[in-house]
């Protein structure tokens, strides 16, 4: 499945600038900006969000992110505008722009379908305050972002499996190193988390901030706990291409 | 006069005209607490349809107030768009193919574009929006057209309860919208929209 994302600001260079940036970790997502009006100044355009969600009518899904308040609303307008199919295609995340269409983009890029998408994004909403409280709340697969966290739902013979690992390359976990790791981790069914905090979320382990040389502890619980940790692993001691 | 296609048309006319008239305060309205562009994109706004309505042709009022909708929805740029789009869509959809609309229709096409304006923007009477002017105004009206009154009648109750529920916003703190950031400094200020609401049911009941 592919999802395309939407970027709709109130300001055009902010559009543009959004999907410049998530487009460093996400080259394949297609990613349309719909910023400003139609005559250049500050404002939302029914427009440009039209022919944005139509520019993306290949992807399979269509995730749309937006700035303040009108943004929503000229969106939510434009959508009453499309047919029913069309419609059932776009969902409208209420993630923070700039962190949710990086944590959307990535997730998109990763494979991920669009509630995995829609979950990313919503995993951003906290995680410049807190890098832990955002990592319980970002659950591939778990639309509502999961932000209340259930007692104990895995089978209780799930595996265990950790690991303590050195980085060795010179940006250490950070962007797209750290993109790499949020797309190696969510290959695996088991919950992961490097230093604390969930490894499928970009944005918790960009907050982490580990530079080259700081130690990485990778803690599995799940089916394929050791497979995750293992793979890693492998990951960090490659040095991410570097 | 009957609300027919002249009167849809001539309510355009002089909601331009007052848009532009009060275009300045509702600047300065929106600039004390949002982010001072609501005269201006209303202004673009009304300047588009009319625009639309001079170089048209139409047989009823309600395909007047659905162009009404789609060229504020596509010009207006801020919150107002989508907001007065939606209600000008939806009164247009309840005047249906009446070519021109008794005290019980124009009822159901006030209470239509109040419904859209919430469905839209999510706000309730009390949170400092155009909500606080369209729903006392559509109360006035149901009113008005319980007890009898014609037409001409209830456009003027519901325009004068509008201009109550503007007044009304002052002392209230924004739930709803950019001066909801503003927390209780928005407290003394009067909400743009519901001002140029009322506005707009001022126009309506002029032109009958």
């Amino acid at each position: 499945m592919s999802v395309g994302i939407l970027v709709v600001s109130h300001s055009a260079a902010i559009a543009t600038g959004t999907v410049e940036l998530a487009g460093q970790m996400a080259a394949d997502v297609p990613m349309v900006a719909a910023g400003g009006t139609d005559d250049g100044g500050i404002g939302t355009s029914f427009e440009a969000i039209t022919d944005g969600i139509q520019e993306l009518a290949s992807a399979d899904a269509v995730v749309v992110l937006c700035d303040l308040g009108s943004a929503y609303l000229t969106t939510d307008t434009a959508l009453d505008f499309l047919d029913d199919d069309a419609r059932a295609r776009v969902r409208v995340s209420q993630a923070p722009l700039v962190e949710g269409t990086v944590a959307a983009a990535v997730a998109a890029q990763s494979g991920g379908d669009v509630d995995a998408v829609l979950a990313a994004a919503a995993s951003a909403a906290g995680s410049a305050a807190d890098a832990d409280d955002a990592s319980t709340a970002s659950r591939p697969g778990d639309p509502s972002g999961g932000a209340v966290p259930d007692a104990q739902t895995g089978p209780v013979d799930d595996g265990a499996a950790s690991a303590t690992v050195e980085l060795v390359n010179e940006s250490g976990l950070h962007a797209r190193p750290a993109a790499e790791f949020v797309k190696a981790a969510a290959k695996h069914e088991s919950t992961v988390r490097v230093n604390g905090v969930d490894a499928k979320s970009l944005l918790a382990i960009m907050a982490l901030a580990l530079p080259k040389g700081a130690t990485v502890s990778i803690d599995a619980t799940g089916p394929d706990a050791q497979d995750a940790v293992d793979a890693l692993v492998a990951l960090v001691r490659s040095g991410f291409g570097e | 006069m009957a609300l027919d296609t002249a009167w849809a048309i001539d309510w355009v006319r002089r909601t331009a005209a007052t848009i532009e008239e009060h275009r300045a305060e509702l600047v300065t309205l929106d600039r004390e607490i949002g982010d001072g562009d609501h005269g201006e994109n209303l202004g673009r706004g009304f300047r588009a349809v009319l625009e639309a309505v001079d170089g048209g042709s139409f047989e009823t009022p309600g395909a007047v107030l659905k162009v009404v909708a789609t060229k504020l929805i596509s010009t207006v740029g801020g919150a107002a768009g989508p907001l007065y789009g939606t209600a000008y869509l939806k009164a247009a959809q309840a005047a249906g193919d009446a070519t021109d609309l008794d005290a019980q229709t124009l009822v159901a096409v006030l209470v239509a574009a109040r419904d859209g304006v919430v469905s839209r923007g999510k706000a309730e009477v009390g949170d400092k929006t155009m909500v606080d002017a369209w729903t006392p105004a559509v109360d006035a009206a149901q009113a008005a057209a319980d007890a009898g009154e014609g037409p001409e009648r209830v456009l003027a109750a519901a325009a004068d309860a509008a201009a109550e529920g503007a007044a009304s916003t002052e002392p209230l703190v924004a739930r709803k919208g950019r001066a909801s950031y503003l927390g209780d400094r928005a407290i003394g200020h009067r909400d743009p929209g519901a001002q140029s609401s009322a506005y707009l049911l001022r126009a309506a009941a002029d032109a009958a």
